[in-house]
């Protein structure tokens, strides 16, 4: 194969008409977009498998339109509402849910614990970039305290969410966190939450060096990877550390890995004796 | 399409049962909803109802839930609906743009209540009709029926999923708190005989690059979801293929219009009135419940010699202004009866501008137009 006819890997998951992409130089969508993609792969999956579903901002545009199948592109914060409807309907379809932490924890925080307390079979793929990326830099609910923004020129007044703690308070079946420094991580764990039988959530902190990076002082993409890695800690190493030294650190790992039911197999089960 | 769904025969029931049960007989097989007075008993009932036909019932955590589940679920090629009064529809009326904007089949019910704001529940008014007009953002066209009996929650429910799965559009049943709780005889017949209308679909193998799946203004086919279409769905301004344009001006005129252009061309076949006009001078306008007090006003007003006659709005949206001008053109005056303080009588005037146009609520909002009230108004104005 010559160089000129060099096609990357994952080319064939792409729609053809989507040529172009809108995310800034820099942007971890595309380390996301890879690990989505290859985890299905590697599971011997198909793109039909799937129905794709995201909501509003940067990172609902990573399966739409890129991706070359099925896809809900949502109003904002409502995504994994409508891929409630979508499953009841699709029962033997796998869907994923690609939105950001605004889309997710912000504007639809309530889909979301719902959806995990309710543990109806699907994957969440939230792509945590702890600002308004799309909009130009506004807080978010993942924006740490004191940092300023546009919409906080004084500094954040408040607390961030930890999202993974809240989606494991609600009651998913599997949790996780990484972040784009652990590709082949969050790849390995895409596999296992999109294999799981219930609400299976993952957290990926994402680089945005664009509206993140400059106003953190933390810098281009490079570096905000580089301290992505000085700053996390796996969960095993967590465990054996005090909470005053896990400050300002980021815990990374599978965090919830449980059965229990599930909702739409609970529902099938009522119909089958309504309808006997 | 399984008997179960479909209870022929005789019954006496209650409007929002009624509602449900055309919604069963019309194939509707997914159903999300959030507690509201006085709708409840439209999800109760499908609740019970929809597992033995094999379809689902969910109940979410607030209406913006419950109309994307919807809209999700006709995505994956379901029949679907929700029932609400007006505090859920405000809080449903962004996703009832996206429904509108990707072209989504849906059935929503609207059991009107007293409002604005939490109001009264239990009370009936006619205050949210040129809300599903108007309501969501942006230019668009609805459509919205309007059921005056039992019987027609029945009919009509059956008649929204059709104009849905025809157009691939939400459509609004305006139903009231009377009518909603007022139990009267229901004729549902046998299943064969109830005309049932299905989305056009996308054919078999072919995927969105290749044929258009959006922007037809004779509708066009739609690919839903798990059928290998690959299709892409935005609300967001987009091409006949599902593409996404966010850039130009003249995409978003061709999305608006022809969005538009598809229920406007075929307004004719939507639109759906009635009228005893027979030697009148004067006819009552109403629809909903309030139709009939009108229609009971007619009939006393007759019997005392007043030359009156009535004039039926079965549908609101598209808003029947061609068959009111002919209406309007056969007698001297209108009086438009609604339970609020005039929405749709300024579209009734439009309609017919060189009409004397009066209007006429009830005496208290929320309670029914008395008879005797309604003829004394007709007397001040009867030739």
């Amino acid at each position: 194969m010559s160089l000129t006819t060099f096609e990357h890997p994952l080319a064939k998951y792409i729609r053809p008409s989507a040529k172009k992409t809108a995310n800034c130089p820099g942007c971890g969508n595309g380390i996301l977009a890879q690990g989505i993609l290859r985890a299905i792969e590697g599971l011997g999956l198909a793109l039909d498998d799937f129905v794709f579903v995201s909501g509003i901002g940067c990172a609902a545009w990573i399966p739409s339109p890129s991706f070359f199948a099925d896809v809900l592109h949502t109003t904002h914060g409502r995504p994994i509402a409508f891929a409630t409807g979508i499953k009841a309907a699709l029962p033997h379809k796998r869907v994923m849910v690609v939105s950001g932490d605004g889309d997710l924890t912000a504007i639809g925080g309530n889909h979301l614990i719902h959806a995990a307390r309710r543990n109806i079979a699907m994957t969440v793929i939230c792509v945590n970039n702890g600002i308004y990326g799309m909009t130009g830099g506004q807080v978010a609910p993942t924006t740490p305290l004191g940092l300023t923004t546009v919409t906080t020129p004084f500094g954040n007044a408040e607390n961030p969410f930890d999202i993974s703690e809240l989606v494991k308070g609600a009651g998913a079946s599997f949790v996780a966190r990484w972040t784009t420094y652990h590709p082949r991580q969050m790849e390995k764990t895409i596999k296992k939450a999109i294999q799981k039988k219930g609400f299976a959530f993952v957290e990926v902190l994402s680089q945005c060096p664009v509206e993140f990076g400059r106003k953190t002082g933390i810098g281009n993409s490079v570096q905000m990877l580089e301290w992505y890695k000085a700053k996390s800690v796996t969960l095993a190493r967590a465990q054996g550390m005090q909470p005053e030294e896990l400050r300002d650190r980021i815990v990374v790992g599978e965090f919830v890995d449980v059965d229990k039911p599930e909702l739409i197999e609970t529902l099938a089960a009522i119909r089958a004796k309504a309808m006997a | 399409m399984s008997n179960r769904a479909v209870l022929t025969g005789r019954h006496f029931m209650m409007g929002n049962i009624a509602c449900a049960e055309g919604a069963l007989a019309a194939g509707c097989r997914f159903a999300a909803g959030y507690p509201i007075t006085p709708a409840t008993e439209v999800a109760e009932r499908l609740a019970e109802r929809l597992p033995a036909v094999g379809g689902t019932f969910l109940q979410m955590e607030d209406e913006i839930a419950s109309i994307a589940a919807v809209i999700g679920a006709a995505w994956g090629g379901m029949k679907a609906m929700t029932a609400t009064s007006g505090p859920g529809i405000s809080l449903m009326l962004e996703n009832i743009g996206f429904a509108l904007g990707t072209e989504t089949p849906c059935v929503i019910v609207n059991v009107m209540r007293g409002g604005p704001t939490t109001g009264i529940p239990s009370v009936e008014l006619q205050g949210d009709v040129i809300q599903p007009r108007r309501g969501s953002h942006g230019d668009y066209q609805i459509i919205a029926l309007a059921p005056s009996s039992v019987q027609e929650s029945f009919d009509y429910t059956v008649e929204a999923f059709n104009l849905a799965e025809r157009f691939r559009t939400p459509v609004f049943v305006l139903s009231d708190a009377f009518l909603g709780h007022m139990r009267e005889e229901v004729i549902v017949p046998p299943a064969g005989q109830i005309p049932i209308a299905e989305r056009k679909r996308f054919p078999a193998g072919v995927d969105v690059e290749t044929l258009p799946g959006f922007l037809d203004e004779d509708v066009a086919p739609m690919p839903i979801f798990g059928e290998g279409h690959k299709s892409h769905v935005t609300s967001s301004c987009h091409d006949a293929y599902g593409r996404r344009n966010v850039i130009d001006a003249s995409a978003l005129d061709v999305f608006v219009k022809k969005l538009n252009d598809k229920i406007v061309k075929h307004r004719d076949e939507i639109v759906r009135v009635a009228s005893d006009l027979e030697g009148a001078e004067v006819a009552l306008v109403g629809y909903g419940s309030v139709f009939r007090c009108a229609q009971a006003a007619v009939e006393a007003g007759r019997a005392e010699g007043l030359r009156l006659g009535w004039f039926k709005l079965g549908t609101i949206w598209p808003f029947p202004d061609k068959e009111i001008a002919e209406a309007a053109a056969r007698v001297k005056r209108l009086i438009v009866l609604e339970n609020n303080l005039g929405q749709l009588v300024h579209y009734v005037q439009a309609a017919a501008p060189r009409c004397e146009v009066r209007f006429l609520p009830p005496r208290v909002l929320g309670e029914l137009h008395e008879i005797d009230y309604i003829l004394k108004a007709v007397r001040e104005v009867h030739p």
